[in-house]
């Protein structure tokens, strides 16, 4: 293989894997509880962003999540645990924070928002960190791109 | 074809049972009439429990900390700042069309702002309100 040729392969690898970053579909094999039980009070985060672990302790203390009574019955709760593990990501800087586990506190999500100052956190636009639709317009659709970017101060940035 | 469409989607749906507010209404009267006989559902009161703070959670302490004074307005989850669509039917037709969606809500949100479960009464005057308002 020529230099050019593998250049323009490595070229496209690194775009293929800046593009997944940005694009955290639902996978396909969610059930319906998922939108409608995970998305009721709050975006239903993708399973990528949190460990296999993590979602287990998520799903074990549904009746104390983040401040919060979010308990389900039985076989729903136990459906979307397994539908959440299913699809966690083996990788440490997945690992979320705290008990039960912040995905807003892990390595990863830390460094993709490191250019957003601690005062917009706040911001009565954003509100909460786990409110990703401030300012990811599409994020509801998975994706996450900067020019998709809802605060005008912030898509400078990216 | 758009019939067996419309067969897979209501199966899909499960054991939502589709019903109209005035129905939940009806059964929820009834329910309240059994313990209160001669009981019927006040839209007036309803919207009083509505506004009213029982400042049991810190967060949520009323119905409007979410849906805002008017439950014909769109609100917003104080605590994740998700949107909400309004909560009265006429502002949001599917609003009380599912019963078993809306125990689940109902128990949900009174346990959070009430600390404890709603009675039937309650709901009844409460769905009066939002379906019909004052």
């Amino acid at each position: 293989m020529s230099t050019a040729k593998l250049s323009l392969l490595a070229a496209a690898l690194i775009l293929s894997s800046a593009a997944r970053a940005d694009r955290l579909p639902v996978p396909a094999d969610a059930p319906p509880s998922f939108k409608a039980e995970c998305g009721g009070c709050h975006l239903p985060f993708p399973p990528a962003l949190l460990t296999a672990p993590d979602w287990k302790r998520v799903m074990a203390r549904l009746d104390k999540h983040y401040g919060d009574n979010a308990s389900l019955d039985e076989k729903t709760r136990r459906e979307l645990e397994e539908f959440l593990v299913r699809n966690a990501p083996n990788r440490s800087r997945m690992a979320g924070e705290g008990d039960p586990p912040r995905l807003t506190a892990s390595a990863w999500f830390r460094r993709e928002h490191r250019q957003v100052p601690e005062s917009l956190w706040r911001d009565a636009r954003v509100n909460s960190a786990s409110n990703c639709t401030a300012c990811h317009s599409r994020a509801e659709q998975g994706s996450y791109r900067g020019r998709e970017i809802a605060l005008p101060e912030l898509r400078e940035k990216h | 074809m758009t019939k067996a469409i419309l067969l897979a989607l209501l199966m899909a749906g499960g054991a939502a049972a589709a019903a109209t507010p005035r129905e939940m209404i009806t059964t929820y009267a009834a329910e309240a009439a059994r313990q209160a006989p001669g009981f019927q559902p006040s839209a007036r009161r309803g919207a009083e429990f509505y506004a009213r703070r029982f400042a049991v959670s810190e967060k949520m302490p009323a119905c409007v900390s979410c849906h805002t004074d008017s439950p014909v307005q769109a609100g917003r989850h104080v605590v994740t700042g998700k949107a909400i669509k309004p909560l009265a039917p006429r502002a949001e037709a599917a609003r009380f069309s599912d019963p078993a969606k809306t125990e689940k809500w109902f128990r949900r949100n009174c346990t959070e702002v009430l600390g404890r479960e709603c009675s039937a009464a309650e709901k009844a005057d409460f769905v009066q309100f939002l379906a019909e308002g004052l």
